[in-house]
């Protein structure tokens, strides 16, 4: 392939991409409050389009259009900086996110993904692990105790879960022999037994229990939303935002769980992978279809445990995460090595 | 695609060696741990340009997203406030300064004596982390047990120092 051919593939498949993703978080915002709505016999947005749909554009317009409020004594170079650094890096990791299988145009091989990288899955956490500094530097330059508050205790609880959240890994790692997203996918093809699907949910419950929990954890949502808990903290880290800085941080956060949920379908739901019918085209696109289902249905889990659960207490969290979350991840980790060598 | 690689290198060095400067000129403190980050992920883009994937993805991870995060931390948590610039100490001007010309001079001798003798070209390292497990694993497994006893070690002795003094009753925590 042609380098120009290859960088400009690059370029569309990366609008393309921000562009879907974007929209997936807008409307992601859209489900939440309709879902949510609905559990508290609400109807949630309902005036905006129909069903609600162009609330996320009002939204938008809104976030454009308020006064961009600085207070004073913010350190400056920073209150400015954080906003982006959490939102470049939560849309960069969706970088290495394959969608399916490869197509071909034009005589050449075209990949769904914008970068396959051999070691895929640590470049999403390592960019995940830079994406705390975002809400940390959020917290402190905001000069504000609440904002200061929150943002310690999102650093603190983000640390501590992390290494729950990468022992919860290495079993699936094991099992598939690589760091490759799409290598791991295509482990997961076929079927045990002949009609459970090859997915690695099964052989590593365990492992995805960790995973859930501890996702939930750093991205801050319920049970475990305590850095923005507003019946303490205001608001959290970002209290002293307006505008589209605290646009940033909602969209951050949002991207964030979609990613968390494209993690989970490739790791433990098997990817693309799901029965395939029909005449050639729709087999073609039966692929990406499954793909979005799956995040769809991991998102739906998301709210309906926004919907269910009260927030836990930060000792609470904390002995969590350390005394029964890093030895159960640690256990199973233990557990599939010996299977693995076995 | 080698000239590329190398206008990459250089930039990715240019920012680590800015990023050491800036970090020892700023004068608030979370601006300097701030410097160090960039240049821990400049280091970490130098690693992967040669060829050591799995080593620049650890650095990310480990350093620019743990250790540093824990920097950050603390700055926060002890709200430390800007620095007052002092003139240095004598010493540092008598014997800092030379020494440190001196050490850079051997330095670049060495470097320049056995250049193109040993020297890792761009892509060159076996940096995937099936290189790296077998060799930590199959060749380097004592030292790497040993190192790991060496942190565990450092580990209880933290968690020693910090907790409190046995004589001491335990504060009740209603749970």
């Amino acid at each position: 392939m042609p380098i120009w051919i290859y960088i400009l593939a690059s370029v569309i498949k990366s609008a393309i991409v921000l562009v879907v993703l974007l929209t997936a978080v807008a409307y992601t915002v859209w489900l939440e409050r309709k879902v949510v709505g609905h559990m508290q016999n609400r109807w949630g947005p309902t005036r905006v389009g129909p069903f609600g749909l162009l609330q996320p554009a009002a939204d938008g317009i809104k976030f454009l259009f308020k006064e961009d409020l600085t207070p004073p004594h913010v350190y400056k170079p920073l209150y400015i900086a954080a906003p982006l650094i959490a939102v470049i890096f939560a849309l960069t990791s969706i970088a290495v996110i394959p969608f399916g299988n490869s197509i071909v145009l034009f005589g050449y091989r075209f990949p769904l993904q914008i970068t396959d990288v051999n070691i895929g899955l640590l470049m999403i956490l390592g960019i995940t692990s830079i994406g705390v500094y975002g809400v940390a530097l959020a917290g402190w330059s905001s000069n504000n105790k609440y904002s200061l508050l929150g943002g310690l205790r999102a650093s603190a609880q983000m640390v501590s879960y992390e290494i729950s959240l990468g022992l919860s890994l290495v079993g699936v790692l094991l099992m598939a022999g690589s760091f490759s997203l799409r290598e791991i996918v295509d482990a997961q093809g076929g079927h045990f037994l002949g009609i459970v699907p090859r997915w690695n949910i099964f052989p590593q419950f365990i492992g995805f229990f960790c995973y859930l929990m501890a996702a939930y954890a750093e991205t801050n949502r319920i049970p475990f939303d305590l850095p923005e808990a507003e019946t303490e903290l205001v608001a959290g880290y970002h209290t002293e935002y307006s505008a589209m800085k605290f646009a940033m941080f909602f969209m951050a956060e949002y991207a964030n769980m979609i990613t968390v949920a494209c993690l989970a379908t490739l790791l433990f739901l098997g990817g693309w992978h799901g029965p395939l019918f029909g005449p050639p085209l729709l087999q073609a696109i039966l692929p990406v279809f499954w793909f979005a289902a799956k995040i769809f249905a991991f998102l739906f889990l998301y709210i309906w445990v926004r919907g269910t659960l009260p927030r836990f207490r930060y000792d609470q969290l904390m002995a969590f995460g350390w005394k029964f979350l890093l030895p159960l991840a640690l256990v199973n980790l233990i557990a599939t090595a010996i299977a693995v060598a076995w | 695609m080698i000239s590329v690689h190398l206008i990459l290198f250089l930039a990715f060095g240019a920012i680590a060696v800015a990023g050491a400067v800036n970090l020892l000129v700023q004068r608030h403190p979370i601006n300097s741990a701030l410097s160090l980050i960039a240049v821990m992920a400049a280091l970490a883009g130098e690693y992967l340009l040669l060829g050591a994937e799995f080593v620049a993805a650890v650095q990310v991870i480990v350093y620019a997203g743990a250790i540093m995060v824990l920097f950050v931390f603390v700055i926060m948590l002890l709200n430390a406030g800007v620095e007052e610039h002092t003139k240095g100490s004598r010493v540092a001007f008598l014997f800092g300064i030379p020494g440190m010309l001196l050490g850079s001079l051997l330095v670049g001798w060495v470097v320049l004596r056995h250049s193109g003798t040993g020297s890792v070209g761009i892509g060159a390292l076996p940096g995937t982390p099936k290189v790296i497990g077998n060799m930590l694993f199959h060749e380097f497994l004592l030292p790497f047990e040993v190192t790991s006893i060496l942190i565990l070690i450092a580990i209880m002795g933290a968690v020693v120092l910090a907790s409190k003094p046995p004589s001491a009753p335990a504060e009740k925590v209603k749970d």
